[in-house]
């Protein structure tokens, strides 16, 4: 079967497999026997403790503590949607299985396993990826490489591993010196309170040809997923890095601040993708920065469904001549939630190119908001942005804003910008639907064409996943 | 089979602003081609529109049946796995749909059973090849792009792969060159021939017509039918106009 086939097959199946909310939103109950949590709140006793248990060299826990005094004097953001309803004496900062991370599958306990396998994890890392890890509230729980990856010399850890072995001083160098927790309130709170996520470095010149791919499932009720991702691409190398999220859904509120830290050197390429399917009583503040050395490219491709609020802005910055950022994304706004995201360039080197496109769908009363920055600095000669943003709103109680900021300090610079709001068009139901397609299939339909840019991005599976979000999207209420 | 495909009685309808079709009434028979010509504004399009199921227009009195089944009230979609199917005057742009995902996925809709990929695309190479389409129309985004005629056929191209017992044919002709109204014709042909399908042709010209059989016609005018006949009709418009009509 030829590859075009395979894919026929495949969209084939996702169209007409009926969908499965309880894909997601299944919960385990954690119980005292299988599950440490930390107490509710934020206090020096609690990051000591946090710092304690994950056996941080000393750097780190001042490292902490520095980020908690940071967290107690910043205000909180007051331009993006409210957070009021976050109260952080009701998250529990960290929530671990007594389990400790497993290098096979078969070692983990059985119930998170089964959470992971219903979500899809082990298969797809056997089909189509170099390597996973699977993270599980505030603890990996499983990581592993492909034995040909790490023969190259790709480094996949997680992010404790890396901290304490012979990466140590790597990780020091470079861990939250693109995203200072001076940089905003949770930044501050990430500095203080992180834990888990994933460590990657790949060697000079060294291309990795399928993906690598972590996975967070906050399962926890009340709680906090804080997890740094640090990745670093050397010179002329080459990486797919993918990301899923997803939480059930409880009545009071979670939060994740995670943090992305990118480094992108001479001649690299890193494409950094993310499916985030959050529950809706979770708050999302993460934090996600590129720098790109000389002729550098990073490529971000982002799906936003989830979450309660979001702040979302994946950040590249353009440092090195003639580097290169483009983000593709595509966010969907449902019944109560608010999400604000975008994206945010700073064109540094010389002759740089940025390229922003991305989709925003709101429906049921849902706000989206696309909120961006591109910021051509002095140094910047000969650099060129160009901002692509549509909107679609599925009804007329909901809402779409569009954002676009652009700060140009030189006058040898091109920026194109451009920007569509629009409503689903019922001509255009009625002529899917005069086809013999029902209404909800016709409405889905649009809007994955619509977000296609994005979809067709992703490798097949993960577009496969996006379409059938954006159908359960369309389904539900 | 009933005897007749398609049966509107006494068809009343509008939308908000007021009613447009004022009782019409026309009966069409397996296999048969009707024509349906009026003067702009006189409710064409509305009555095609009613057929298929528009939600945009409100049915006021009278009914429908499609194969001896009241369809009224149905949706369009239900309407086209009944069998319906309409050629769009202003087909609709859908980005990021390919024409061919969209047919396959309007076929997988119509049998509920998977599509045989290979004899698929076998079909449509053959339809578009029959309509004179360039391949790589296939995989473009649905309309989008399309030139008026590239538009018509690839209605024309839906109606023979879809396969529908009857076709409404929205001024199919509308804004054509003469080689693609032939073009067009030629597919409108291989469904009569093919599928022995019904047709109702809506026009307010007659080119389309030169090379198509035609059955019965119907003269609309501000909402009612006013005229039914043979071919002899069709040449009565072309020599008179409408005027003679009013």
């Amino acid at each position: 079967m030829n590859q075009e086939e395979t894919k026929q097959i495949n969209q084939d199946r996702i169209l007409s497999e009926g969908i499965e909310r309880e894909l997601y939103d299944f919960r385990d109950e954690e119980t005292d026997a299988q599950f440490y949590r930390m107490k509710e709140g934020l206090t020096e006793e609690i990051v000591r403790e946090i710092s304690e248990m994950k056996h941080d060299p000393e750097w780190m826990l001042e490292f902490r503590l520095k980020s908690l005094a940071l967290y107690d004097q910043i205000k909180m953001p007051d331009w993006g949607p409210s957070i009021d309803g976050l109260n952080m004496d009701n998250i529990a900062a960290y929530v671990r299985s007594r389990s400790d991370m497993k290098g096979s599958w078969d070692e983990v306990p059985e119930d998170i396993k089964n959470a992971f396998e219903k979500l899809g994890i082990p298969q797809a890392e056997r089909e189509s990826l170099a390597g996973v890890g699977a993270q599980y509230d505030s603890e990996l729980v499983y990581h592993s490489v492909r034995e040909d990856v790490a023969k190259q010399g790709v480094v996949y850890t997680d992010m404790e591993s890396a901290l304490t072995g012979e990466y140590e001083q790597m990780v020091k160098d470079h861990f939250m010196k693109l995203v200072p927790p001076t940089d905003h309130k949770f930044a501050a709170l990430h500095g203080a309170v992180w834990s888990g996520g994933s460590f990657v470095y790949v060697p000079k010149g060294v291309k990795v040809e399928i993906p690598l791919q972590s996975y967070f499932r906050l399962n926890a009720k009340g709680a906090g997923q804080f997890e740094h991702t640090l990745i670093i691409v050397d010179e002329g190398a080459d990486l797919h890095f993918i990301e899923g999220c997803s939480a059930p859904k409880y009545n009071i509120a979670n939060l994740h601040a995670g943090c992305v830290e990118l480094y992108v050197r001479k001649n690299a390429r890193l494409r950094y993708s993310t499916i985030e399917n959050w529950s809706r009583n979770m708050y999302n503040l993460n934090t996600k920065r590129a720098i790109v050395e000389e002729g550098g490219v990073i490529e971000w491709v982002s799906g936003s469904f989830g979450s309660h609020e979001s702040y979302l802005y994946p950040t590249s910055v353009l440092k090195g001549e003639g580097s290169h950022a483009e983000f593709t994304g595509v966010t969907f706004a449902g019944a109560g939630q608010n999400l604000d995201t975008g994206a945010k360039m700073i064109h540094i080197g010389k002759n740089t190119s940025s390229f922003i496109d991305t989709k925003s769908i709101s429906k049921g009363g849902g706000i989206s908001t696309y909120r961006s920055s591109v910021e051509i600095r002095k140094s910047a000669e000969g650099s060129k942005a160009s901002v692509n943003c549509g909107s679609l709103m599925l009804d007329s109680i909901s809402r779409s804003d569009t954002i676009p900021a652009v700060d140009v300090r030189t006058d040898k610079a091109d920026v194109g910008h451009e920007a569509k709001i629009g409503r689903i068009s019922d001509d255009a139901v009625f002529y899917l639907m005069s086809r013999g397609i029902p209404e909800s299939e016709a409405r889905a339909m649009i809007v994955s064409g619509f977000a296609s840019p994005v979809s067709k991005e992703l490798p097949l599976e993960y577009a496969a996943e996006m379409n059938n979000l954006i159908k359960m999207e369309m389904e539900g209420g | 089979m009933a005897e007749k495909l398609v049966e509107i009685e006494n068809i009343s309808a509008g939308i908000e602003e007021g009613q447009i079709l004022d009782g019409v009434s026309l009966q069409i028979g397996p296999g048969q081609t009707h024509v349906l010509m009026g003067p702009n504004g006189a409710g064409k399009s509305t009555l095609g529109n009613v057929l298929m199921g528009n939600p945009v227009y409100r049915v006021s009195g009278g009914r429908i049946l499609f194969d001896g089944q009241d369809i009224t009230e149905l949706g369009a979609d239900k309407r086209a796995q009944l069998g319906m199917f309409m050629s769009f005057q202003n087909p609709l742009e859908v980005p990021g749909l390919s024409l061919e995902e969209f047919i396959r996925n309007a076929i997988r809709q119509k049998t509920g059973k998977p599509i045989k990929i290979f004899q698929f695309k076998k079909q449509l190479a053959e339809a578009m090849e029959l309509l004179g389409m360039d391949e790589s129309y296939a995989g473009r985004d649905l309309n989008v792009g399309f030139s008026g005629g590239e538009k018509k056929k690839a209605e024309i191209l839906q109606l023979l792969m879809l396969r529908p017992k009857f076709a409404i044919l929205d001024e199919t002709d509308s804004g054509l060159d003469v080689d693609a109204v032939r073009t067009v014709s030629k597919g409108i042909e291989e469904y009569q021939k093919r599928e022995e399908g019904s047709l109702l042709i809506i026009t307010h010209s007659t080119r389309i017509l030169e090379s198509l059989h035609v059955d019965h016609a119907h003269i609309i005018v501000k909402g009612r039918l006013v005229a039914s006949g043979g071919e002899e009709l069709v040449a009565k418009v072309n020599e008179e106009g409408f005027e003679a009509f009013s």
